[in-house]
């Protein structure tokens, strides 16, 4: 059997080895590129990404990379955004002004509570370990990148902002940051969304790339 | 519930782990690559390497040490010792760490602290900092592996960090450090109450429920220990149950 082709966008922003590291473990073959032919004919695409929304649409507009992700969206071809790569699947986000997202998922990436349900403090950024617990839509995660994960695993994030569908049938999971619900992994047909880091939470997250690399 | 992380310290001195007391005696404890391994396996919520020496000598081996563990561990690393410059940092992450810890050069420049986190964000831009109590409630800042005064007050210094761009703060005592006597709990309260980034505190783990009392008294956001992991007087497991048990949140881990 051959080895599953995960073609990682590099398109300048963030580091990565570590997810590159991370489908190898879990057996597949992956290739860096920002070459639009070789984006637009893979067989599954990850868009990685850290940093600030408006940078990363910028340097995703600069390697004419827009209309290419936005292309995979039609040919079904399965995406998986990371942290900042899963807020740019959404509309728009209000990080530094409002910026015009990827438009995959309606939406829109908004700020982190600044306080506590209970009024308290709050620190910015969210960095950590957090339960994944199924959306308020969702009863469970069969047939999804979770199918593997168990309710109440952890997984790791690191961000400030949160993206938040439109429409709750494309929340699949959720953390509980301050007492308010944070959408953890958000999906629309082919395209799934993971706020933290799949390659840097342990088992649970190796579990998600794997299915990604079956999917 | 408050949310603890777990923090393995790994300080390294040439391709070995070592441990010392007060940051000094370093004594070899055995090869960094398979004691990470092993606390991977066991749960650890993130690996912390730290070249002791790297700053005195200006050079170290901390890119192989960490490229050879992105390999097989997926959680996150946090790398220092001898990061003078964005290139350095630059080096670093491409190696493999997700975020840098930087003492020394970001006392005689801390420009480089706003730099690194423009560069890579705040949340990679941890700030190392060694205390050492000088007078009842008062800590001095430390370079060099807690070998050079600075005469920068601690609680001064972090915060003027934070404002700078430092994402996370690394306390070290010296004065607890490989002493086995628990954290500096004083200490780690000053600066929690100073600042609004996560804190790590570090030095002076003897007994589990060490842990527990820095988290809930100190208000630490995690907690780095390294003698009674590499000693073998705990395990990552025994930990997180008795964390648990106090009610801290920490990972569960099959």
């Amino acid at each position: 059997m051959s080895k599953p082709k995960i073609t990682v966008i590099d398109y300048g922003v963030g580091n990565l080895l570590s997810v590159q590291r991370g489908f190898e473990y879990c057996g597949a073959e992956v290739y860096l590129t920002a070459d639009q032919d070789a984006i637009l004919s893979a067989e599954r695409v990850v868009l990685p990404g850290v940093g600030a929304f408006a940078n990363a649409m910028q340097a995703l507009h600069e390697r004419g990379l827009i209309p290419i992700i936005q292309k995979l969206s039609q040919k079904r071809t399965p995406l998986l955004g990371i942290c900042l790569g899963m807020q740019l699947l959404l509309d728009e986000s209000e990080e530094f002004g409002l910026t015009k997202g990827l438009g995959l998922i309606p939406g829109r990436v908004v700020p982190l509570p600044s306080s506590t349900c209970n009024g308290g403090p709050q620190k910015i950024p969210h960095i950590g370990w957090n339960r994944l617990v199924p959306a308020e839509s969702r009863g469970n995660w069969a047939s999804t990148l979770l199918n593997d994960i168990q309710h109440g695993e952890a997984a790791y994030f690191v961000h400030s902002f949160m993206a938040v569908p439109t429409d709750s049938v494309h929340c699949l999971a959720d953390c509980y940051y301050g007492g308010h619900r944070i959408p953890a992994v958000i999906f629309r047909d082919r395209i799934t969304g993971c706020q933290f880091h799949p390659e840097k939470s342990g088992e649970v997250g190796l579990k998600i790339l794997r299915r990604f690399c079956a999917d | 519930m408050r949310n603890v992380r777990l923090i393995a310290r790994l300080d390294i001195k040439g391709s070995n782990l070592i441990k010392g007391v007060h940051l000094e005696g370093l004594r070899v404890v055995g090869n960094p690559s398979e004691y990470a391994l092993h606390y991977y396996e066991q749960g650890v919520d993130e690996l912390l390497y730290m070249d002791c020496v790297a700053s005195l000598y200006g050079r170290n081996h901390l890119g192989d040490i960490v490229r050879s563990a992105a390999e097989n561990i997926f959680v996150p690393m946090t790398v220092g010792g001898g990061i003078r410059s964005v290139d350095d940092a630059t080096q670093i992450l491409r190696a493999g760490a997700d975020k840098v810890a930087v003492n020394t050069a970001a006392v005689s420049n801390p420009q480089l602290i706003s730099e690194i986190a423009r560069r890579f964000g705040s949340q990679c831009m941890v700030l190392s900092v060694e205390a050492k109590q000088i007078a009842p409630m008062r800590w001095e800042v430390y370079t060099d592996n807690g070998r050079e005064r600075t005469g920068l007050d601690v609680i001064d210094w972090v915060k003027r960090s934070v404002s700078m761009g430092a994402g996370e703060i690394l306390l070290t005592s010296i004065d607890r450090e490989g002493t086995r006597k628990g954290f500096d709990i004083d200490l780690v309260s000053a600066v929690t109450n100073e600042v609004s980034v996560p804190v790590i505190a570090s030095g002076g783990m003897g007994m589990i429920e060490d842990c527990v009392t820095v988290a809930r008294d100190g208000g630490a956001d995690a907690v780095a220990m390294a003698d009674i992991l590499h000693y073998k007087r705990a395990t990552f497991g025994d930990i997180r149950a008795h964390a648990k048990a106090a009610g801290l949140f920490v990972r569960d881990y099959e």
